[in-house]
């Protein structure tokens, strides 16, 4: 367990800084797809199979959208030229490197009181009862945000003539 | 081995939130800069996976995974939406060209 997650943590990131420094954003897209689909995988190695087999569904699908916006409005989709278009980069850089910095002081420093893991019931099956039972509230406020989503990109996205 | 485990997911995890966080600082155009926001999200993910694992696999962190990959789906649909008007309105695609709400 230790090396999977280990691995597939060093291939989330590297893909993950990958996004940033490739030439071409299509390249970009399937670089961060890539990063997404390591931490489904550490999921399902973590036993939330469900969950992290949604996470490569989904994300699948939205970088594929992605890509097709790209083409649509970005320039330099294909990456045949080199591209850089960043501002205040040394700026960018150092927040990052100081919150990355505190994060990982904390999670090195920090007593995590872990029970290890629990051979608990069906994970996928908790998850579904506690999304229609205790947890209602969390899923009646996620659906509602979806609405309000759709509505919302609807009326931002229409063509006003 | 558990608490180790749980470091080192916490840690790429804490790394996938700063390079986002660079991501969406430093880019200009606006779908890279989105593609920033979903790997600090990511990264959110992997920790709430890392708790769920070794913390005796309390419901209440899968139910965060649920919220943020919902997260991450608003997130990108009213994204798209604002670049499309954006675009559609003055032919924008770079954050630099729009910051007429900028202070």
């Amino acid at each position: 367990m230790i090396a999977l997650v280990s691995a597939l943590g060093a291939v989330a990131v590297i893909t993950g800084l990958l996004v940033f420094t490739v030439d071409s954003m299509a390249r970009a897209t399937f670089l961060l797809l890539a990063s997404f689909v390591a931490v489904a995988v550490v999921l399902i190695a973590f036993g939330l199979g469900y969950l992290g087999t949604v996470v490569i569904l989904m994300m699948t699908t939205e970088m594929m959208i992605m890509v097709v916006f790209m083409v649509m409005l970005m320039m330099n989709p294909a990456g045949l030229m080199p591209m850089t278009m960043v501002h205040n980069r040394r700026g960018s850089w150092a927040i990052a490197l100081v919150v990355f910095g505190l994060l990982t002081a904390g999670v090195w420093l920090v007593p995590f009181p872990t029970s290890g893991p629990a051979p608990g019931p069906d994970p996928t099956a908790a998850l579904g009862d506690a999304l229609m039972g205790g947890q209602m509230l969390t899923m009646m406020t996620l659906g509602l945000a979806l609405l309000a989503t759709i509505v919302g990109t609807v009326a931002v996205a229409v063509s006003r003539r | 081995m558990t608490e180790l485990v749980l470091r080192l997911a916490l840690t790429a995890a804490a790394a996938l939130v700063a390079t986002g966080l660079y991501g969406a600082l430093s880019q200009q155009s606006i779908v890279m800069i989105m593609m920033g926001l979903e790997l600090v999200v990511n990264g959110l993910i992997l920790g709430a996976g890392a708790f769920w694992w070794a913390g005796g696999q309390p419901v209440a962190a899968s139910v965060l995974v649920v919220v943020l990959v919902t997260v991450m789906a608003v997130e990108m649909a009213m994204g798209f939406a604002v670049a499309l008007a954006i675009y559609r309105a003055r032919q924008v695609d770079l954050t630099d060209d729009a910051g007429e709400l900028a202070g």
